[in-house]
């Protein structure tokens, strides 16, 4: 019999998806253990969002699997596939908080919906989720009389508030003050370290992948757009030898991911043709 | 086209089925709707209604008084408010007023994630959002109707009262005797079914947009434009039917 500390929470196979002929992903494959804080990070319009959306159950792949909790999503019925929802949290890179609610009826949403607490019980559980993004006292307030940072905390009190054994969040820190954004880590790493709760984490906050990541992938951009280009551990990905992830982690402006183009190149594509010789202008 | 189709049979699921299978949608978020689809558009369709009564009144005694015959303005007012511009005034308002607001809502929601959000929390859209609106709207717009239909009656009362100076019993006695139990009961009918039209293309519109604000204007303006044109083909031929099954 498998031990169940390493069977694989999430596992992605060859997953492909093409956006009228442009693959956004192209052939990603990984798995998350259990307790694993999994990194997903790459430059802008890599696909990260998208991979992250694909393994939610927001969007189908043209091809390639993915399972959660040893399920394949991919080719499930909505209510299963509700069913597997029901255990995990997201944090969307908005925040996505219903703007008709107030902040604890956007916290207790999901408690309301998935369990027959009493009334009290989830004013409690709403205040205490609440509590540990620093928000004590905001429950009435409305998402449009609160901050981004803080629009993003409260989606992270509601993505915790069913106590998920999967954690995913788009962009966490992103818009977040220093200290807040070593709450929010702090936060994530207690949940994987002290509760065993998994977590997948897009970023682009170097310093915040560091600290929390235990694994972490890089999704490529231009000729490997879609791609994973780096996998491993973050000394591992320290010390990676693809240039494009040393210019990542470094953030160097110029690098394999080009800042600055040569004269012949930029000609090229401002005018969309080779550049004119001297001689066919004289 | 398909997805309008789909859209009607989930929403036939989640408000009839589900709730037989213990997934009942919020039957307070009903009453919340009834109170933004209805109750907040009655003061703009009771003064169409009073202003529509007091026009009919004053056209339709200029015509009958030619003929001599101005103690039918009563009769005529009555039932063709009853009939005809009852339902379909109070339908054009609540396209106007709260198809135009469901479109906006929804689309806002769809462009700032909280519906994927909803649905990555494993709940239904449609058992949260469109199933009350639907059924907010199927109570509303026919309770507004007979509101409007009585503020309409209203307006022609006040000409007919001060400028052809009829005696208000007369033509309370003179509306009641003209209009026929089926004449309310054809106007209900269609103001039934222009709630539903009204509110599915709505929802359907909002469901659907894609692209940021611009697509919620795109969307709110589409909402308005298919409800009124589907409204007026369906009032067209259900006065057909009434016409030739009568």
């Amino acid at each position: 019999m498998s031990n169940d500390a390493e069977e694989p929470i999430i596992e992605v196979t060859d997953l492909v998806r093409d956006f009228h002929g442009r693959k956004v992903l192209n052939g990603v494959s990984f798995r998350v253990m259990r307790g694993d804080t999994m990194i997903i990070m790459g430059g802008s319009g890599c696909g990260k969002s998208t991979l992250l959306r694909h393994i939610i159950g927001s969007m189908k792949p043209t091809s390639g699997s993915i399972k959660l909790f040893g399920e394949e999503i991919t080719t499930m019925h909505p209510s299963d596939l509700a069913r597997i929802q029901r255990r995990f949290g997201v944090l969307f890179q908005s925040g996505a908080l219903m703007q008709s609610m107030t902040v604890g009826e956007n916290v207790a949403l999901p408690i309301l919906e998935h369990s027959k607490l009493a009334p009290d019980i989830v004013d409690l559980m709403v205040k205490m989720k609440l509590e540990m993004v620093g928000l004590t006292g905001f429950e009435h307030l409305k998402p449009a009389e609160i901050s981004g940072g803080m629009k993003k905390r409260v989606g992270l009190a509601r993505a915790l508030a069913l106590d998920p054994q999967l954690l995913f969040s788009d962009e966490p820190t992103a818009g977040l003050d220093p200290i807040m954004t070593s709450v929010v880590d702090i936060l994530t790493q207690e949940m994987t370290r002290k509760l065993g709760v998994t977590a997948v984490v897009v970023t682009h906050d170097m310093v915040s992948a560091f600290r929390i990541g235990s694994r972490m992938i890089m999704l490529g951009t231009g000729p490997n757009q879609g791609k994973i280009i780096a996998t491993g551990t973050p000394e591992e990905i320290r010390s990676h030898a693809n240039l494009e992830v040393q210019q990542f982690i470094k953030g160097e402006p110029d690098g394999p991911v080009p800042l600055k183009l040569k004269k012949a190149d930029y000609v090229e594509r401002l005018l969309g043709q080779p550049r004119p010789s001297s001689k066919a202008l004289s | 086209m398909k997805e309008y189709f789909t859209l009607l049979g989930r929403i036939f699921f989640w408000t009839f089925l589900a709730p037989v299978r213990g997934q009942p949608f919020k039957v307070s978020e009903v009453f919340h709707q009834m109170v933004l689809i209805g109750v907040r558009a009655l003061p703009m369709a009771a003064l169409t209604s009073f202003s529509i009564g007091l026009t009919l009144a004053m056209q339709s005694a200029n015509e009958l008084k030619k003929m001599g015959a101005t103690s039918f303005v009563p009769d005529l007012i009555s039932v063709s408010l009853l009939r005809e511009l009852g339902p379909l005034l109070i339908g054009v308002i609540v396209i106007g007023r709260s198809g135009s607001a469901v479109t906006a809502e929804l689309g806002t929601m769809k462009v700032s994630e909280e519906i994927e959000a909803l649905q990555v929390m494993a709940i239904n859209p449609i058992r949260f959002l469109i199933v009350p609106r639907v059924l907010a709207m199927m109570v509303m717009l026919p309770a507004l109707t007979v509101v409007g239909n009585c503020i309409g009656m209203v307006g022609g009362w006040v000409i007919c009262k001060y400028a052809l100076h009829f005696d208000t019993s007369n033509f309370i006695y003179h509306c009641m005797h003209a209009a026929q139990p089926w004449d309310l009961y054809s106007g209900m009918i269609k103001s039934v079914i222009f709630a539903f039209l009204i509110i599915t293309i709505a929802c359907h519109m909002g469901l659907q947009v894609e692209g940021g604000a611009e697509g919620v204007g795109q969307a709110t303006t589409g909402s308005v434009v298919w409800s009124l044109l589907i409204m007026l083909i369906a009032n067209a031929m259900l006065t057909g039917i009434f016409f030739f099954a009568a």
